[in-house]
């Protein structure tokens, strides 16, 4: 017991590693020291053993002549243009197969994943074994197999697999007759551009007239009208001025069309099938996810059962598919890469491969490289978390 | 857990010091850190008839693998003194940059970026190379010049890929390369029917021939496209080494011309001849001065051979490439093999 | 909007409900609903006929099993041979055949040490993961690499096929769980430094390709470091590796972390615990528990992802399978190699994926 005269026990500032905030500030410019400590000692010790071992530096190589001709690109290219344009057309080259596996993944993911929970016991088997097939062997692996062990065993160019005389397969791709625009064509282009534009409108304004009579038009089936319909009608009305190019076989292969490589199928066969069982799994645990009650209530609404998965469970299942299936998207472009080991001129086998080893400038490649993925990366996870936004649950 | 971790990590620094300490640890004296180790380690490549190819019991033969030998001779008297590392095209350069391996025998062109930016030295030609063309014989091609739109399977990271480029646009014909990393993967290509012609330098496409399955199906054509003199390389900026790599090849050179082989090494080791004496180190301190033992030469010819020996052994008459000397005859025969001289 | 009508003619009786039970009744349940599930069905059996007999035909019927060379391969079906003639280098590579009791000595202790750990009846666990998190590895490394007690060195470049698959994948694994752990408690720092530098370095290594990190680790890793340093390929490939890994094993911590309720540190703060014992006694214990099943499929993703060393140049179990496609006297059984190689990963990806499952629905019922 203090007597009340003593002065109250006046509290010592602790010593400055016992308070919990001084200790941080300590801590982290500690970190902060050792962070930069790091970075210079790799910097100088790169800058010491580039200059030791002669290696040249810079960006300057972007425009000396590149010299090698690559297989497939989007733009122009040649030999005699510049290893930044080989960087451009690597880019295009590796957006592209992602793209398409983006899109084949999707689709493939969203069938099986809901086959997997079929009431028809064969079918969801079938999905289910898929599942596990594919999502457990290393994709290179699967690269390997459909480039090296399935599209090698293609006949040569003069003993094509044909589709009436049109589209081929062979062991230089698959040939398809490319569509050449005649004069009067950008009209149904223009038609097919005002009838999309046209379907929306009517949807939304459909949408509106639903949540205000709660009337509702089968407004599907009239979009899908127009926009077969009044493109079709231009198109017939402008003399039809569409031609086929048609692949034909002559000297080497075949001339004219459009060649989709073997190495960009193999890939795109392997990316898509693979992401594909992980998409499947995602989905499939996203829709069970969503409570049976929501069903039930649905059908107790009488809602038709399409109309219950798409109104009222994907809806909800999207939420919880729509993270997931970003990281899968990423994981997907970044799977793209391993396009160097069948030699389809990928960002990484043009760019981090050929060009690296002809300027010998492996820093600032691989640096580029790497931040084309992490830009790529942040593009998706940007567009994704905008689109999860708007699918997640307005709360009245 | 946090004791674990402490543990972990002591273990993984003391695993990674022994491999630190257990790798090839070597600055500028790349001799010095040779000799500790015992061993020269030789980049060659993953698998070239005549060139760098492992035998059925994982031994390398070939004309790369024996300059390496001889570099193992003159600084160890040793040929047997060497670590083979198989590397494709891209991983080459790279691997002698890091510094993992010492010397660069691996049929490289020398190029005048290979040499400066690159951050390389070329010690000198073992072999003149040029790029040809294998095509499918049921084809019925005569000529490079039928080529025009044709696929052509290369090896990526080469000189092969730039000079294929080259020669299309010259003629104004088109191509579709179709490029590969190592030449295992070019052949199979090939073979399969992915591409029309096989790229590469002619001498290696004798040797690649062999590998198809039944050879007569394809031939080489007439073109030679390029120069391909081809070479050891070491690291740019230590010359002991670049001296000692450049001289053993000098040497073999030499030897033939001087009429050295690994037969008569023995008897004409106590040759009085100048020339010879000097060669044989019974005269002079060339060795010395390169950091070598003073027989360095005789070591390199009595236990691997001069250099005609070794063309013959691996690529040559004696080989089932059947390369023929041509420009790889000594400058006194017709050809353009000529060493500076041992003095 | 339809009109409501009464209907007052009565309906007729139901019929006697179908037979629930018995094979026929399976049978429509499950395959026969209805006519689209029917068609369904019948399409899906005709498939797989049409698919799984050539396949069954090939791999087992007209098989060859037995032989040493391409000669025994005459039937026209798998040439298994192939894989048995070449079989010992598919697992050690180019170990040198009289020291490969070394390796099967240290797969050996492996399997032990994880049947201990996995299995949940066997005792002492913690002794269990002391000795595999820090005895294990060193006793493994001086097997493998040798140098010890007179133990002939073995240089890594001979290391290869499943045994290096393996020494990547369980190295990348446990050299990336403490760095994973630090990462993660950063990203949770309240300390704006150590929280930014920890999120940044996360999303960066999680942003890049495998391949342009190894890649990094090949190429350029040796111009970080002083000259007088030169690491071994295989340890250069094991760092970008750990790197990579440690990204996501961080945000697997980050995932057991967050299911640990806040009242459980709280609780440790109130009794007067510094950081590193509230987070080294009470919510790393628990959450590890929690992280286990994370924690084994990114080893199955890494597991998987280690065949991805072959384009820097290492001899993993795919790269060694592959270089053997390409011998002469081999020429035209990829086939083969690739189902063995895809068999062989499957096995090990598809156990681990149903051990993790089990591991996920026990912890499950523990909440």
């Amino acid at each position: 017991m203090t007597t009340p005269s003593s002065p109250p026990p006046r509290r010592e500032t602790p010593p400055f590693w016992r308070d919990p905030a001084k200790r941080a500030l300590l801590f982290q410019a500690l970190m902060l020291a050792a962070l930069f400590a790091v970075i210079g000692f790799i910097v100088s010790n790169t800058l010491e053993n580039l200059d030791a071992r002669g290696i040249t530096t810079g960006f300057g190589f972007l425009h000396d002549t590149a010299g090698f001709g690559i297989v497939q690109s989007l733009i122009d290219y040649t030999p005699q243009s510049t290893y930044g344009r080989t960087f451009l057309v690597g880019l295009l080259n590796t957006l592209l197969v992602s793209t398409l596996g983006i899109a084949a993944a999707t689709i493939i993911g969203f069938l099986m994943g809901i086959a997997r929970l079929s009431p028809n016991w064969l079918i969801a088997r079938i999905a289910g074994a898929y599942v596990e097939i594919f999502r457990n062997i290393p994709l290179l692996l699967q690269i390997f197999f459909w480039y090296f062990a399935v599209l090698r065993s293609l006949p040569s160019p003069r003993q094509s697999m044909s589709l009436g005389e049109a589209v081929f397969l062979n062991i230089r791709g698959l040939v398809v007759p490319a569509p050449v625009g005649g004069p009067g064509f950008v009209w149904t282009l223009v038609a097919l551009a005002v009838a999309v534009i046209a379907a929306i409108v009517l949807v939304r304004w459909n949408r509106r007239r639903q949540a205000a009579t709660g009337d509702r038009l089968p407004a599907g089936w009239i979009s899908a009208g127009i926009i077969v319909v009044l493109p079709a009608v231009v198109f017939i009305a402008s003399g039809m001025p569409l031609t086929w190019d048609i692949p034909k076989l002559g000297g080497f292969n075949f001339s004219g069309g459009i060649t989709v490589l073997p190495e960009l199928l193999a890939l795109w066969l392997a990316l898509s099938i693979y992401t594909g069982a992980f998409i499947a799994e995602i989905v499939r645990s996203g829709i069970q996810a969503v409570s049976k009650g929501q069903t039930e209530a649905a059908r107790a609404l009488s809602l038709s059962g399409g109309m219950t998965l798409r109104l009222v469970v994907i809806p909800q299942a999207m939420r919880v598919i729509i993270p997931p299936l970003t990281s899968q998207y990423l994981n997907l472009i970044k799977n793209s890469s391993l396009a160097t080991a069948i030699g389809y001129p990928d960002l990484v086998s043009v760019f981090a491969g050929t060009t690296l080893n002809q300027t010998g400038q492996a820093i600032e490649v691989i640096m580029m490289t790497m931040a084309v993925y992490l830009t790529l990366s942040l593009l998706v996870s940007m567009f994704m978390n905008w689109f999860n936004a708007r699918m997640a649950l307005v709360e009245r | 857990m946090l004791h674990n971790n402490k543990t972990l990590l002591c273990s993984a620094t003391a695993i990674m010091a022994t491999l630190l300490a257990t790798g090839s640890a070597q600055a500028g004296e790349t001799m010095d850190a040779v000799k500790e180790r015992g061993q020269v380690v030789c980049g060659v490549s993953t698998g070239l008839p005549g060139f760098s190819t492992p035998d059925d019991q994982g031994n390398w033969e070939g004309i790369d693998v024996d300059v390496c030998h001889g570099v193992a001779a003159a600084v160890f008297g040793d040929a047997s003194k060497v670590q083979f590392v198989p590397l494709n095209a891209k991983e080459r350069f790279t691997a002698l940059q890091s510094g993992e391996i010492d010397v660069l025998s691996r049929n490289t062109t020398w190029t005048a970026t290979r040499d400066t930016t690159l951050g390389l030295n070329f010690t000198g030609v073992s072999f003149y190379d040029g790029q040809g063309f294998l095509v499918k014989e049921s084809l019925g091609i005569d000529s490079a010049k039928q080529l025009d739109g044709a696929a052509f399977c290369v090896q990526s990271g080469t000189t092969t890929e730039l000079n294929l480029a080259d020669y299309f646009q010259a003629h104004d014909m088109s191509f579709e390369p179709v490029v590969f990393d190592t030449s295992d993967q070019t052949v199979g290509g090939f073979e399969a029917g992915r591409c029309d012609v096989l790229t590469s330098d002619t001498s290696q496409l004798n040797a690649l021939r062999i590998k198809l399955s039944d050879p007569d199906s394809a031939k080489v054509l007439p073109e030679v496209i390029s120069k391909e003199p081809l070479g050891p390389v070491v690291r740019q900026g230590d010359d002991q080494w670049f001296n000692a790599v450049k001289w053993t090849l000098f040497a073999m050179i030499n030897a033939e011309e001087m009429g050295i082989s690994s037969e008569n090494a023995d008897e004409m080791k106590g040759s009085e001849k100048p020339g010879i004496a000097r060669f044989m180190g019974s005269e002079g301190n060339f060795g010395e001065a390169m950091g070598l033992p003073a027989d360095w030469a005789y070591s390199i010819v009595s236990q691997v051979g001069n250099y005609g020996e070794v063309f013959d052994r691996n690529v040559g008459a004696g080989s089932p490439l059947n390369i023929e000397r041509g420009l790889n005859a000594l400058w006194t025969e017709g050809g353009i093999q000529y060493a500076p001289p041992i003095r | 909007m339809s009109k409501l009508t009464l209907n007052t003619t009565p309906v007729d009786a139901r019929p006697a409900p179908k037979r629930s039970i018995g094979a026929i009744a399976w049978l429509r349940a499950n395959l026969f609903q209805g006519p689209i599930n029917s068609v369904l069905s019948l399409l899906a059996i005709w498939a797989l006929i049409a698919g799984l007999t050539p396949l069954i035909q090939w791999a087992i019927i007209d098989a060859d099993w037995i032989g040493t060379s391409r000669e025994a391969c005459s039937s026209g079906g798998a040439c298994w041979v192939f894989i048995s003639a070449r079989f010992e280098q598919f697992i050690y590579g180019f170990y040198p055949s009289e020291l490969r009791w070394r390796v099967d000595l240290t797969f050996v202790l492996f399997a032990v040490m994880i049947a201990w750990l996995a299995l949940p009846r066997l005792p002492a666990k913690k002794l269990a993961a002391v000795l595999t998190l820090a005895v294990f590895p060193i006793v493994a490394f001086y097997l493998l690499h040798g140098g010890l007690f007179g133990m002939p060195t073995v240089p890594t470049h001979r290391w290869g096929g499943l045994m290096l698959t393996l020494v990547l994948a369980v190295v990348g694994i446990v050299a990336a769980l403490p760095i994973g752990i630090v990462l993660a408690l950063g990203r949770q720092s309240k300390m704006p430094i150590v929280k930014s530098i920890s999120v940044v370095f996360i999303e960066f290594w999680r942003g890049v390709p495998l391949i342009t990190v190894l890649f990094m680790a090949s190429v350029m890793l040796p111009l970080f470091v002083p000259t007088e340093v030169d690491m071994d390929k295989l340890v250069r490939a094991l760092i970008g590796i750990t790197l990579f890994q440690s990204a996501y094993m961080a945000e697997v911590v980050r995932g057991g972390l967050q299911a640990i309720p806040k009242g459980q540190e709280e609780a440790a703060a109130a009794l007067g615990m510094g950081y590193w014992k509230r987070m080294g006694l009470i919510v790393l214990p628990q959450a590890l528990k929690m992280m286990i099943p994370g924690i084994v499929n990114t080893f199955i993703a890494l597991f998987k992802d280690t065949s991805l060393v072959l384009i820097i140049g290492l001899f993993d179990l795919l790269a060694i399978v592959q270089a053997a496609l390409a011998d002469a006297d081999w020429l035209g059984y990829s086939i083969e190699g690739y189902v063995f190689v895809a068999f062989v990963f499957w096995i090990f990806c598809f156990g681990m994926s149903r051990y993790s499952q089990y591991l996920e629905r026990k912890l499950h019922t523990g909440h």
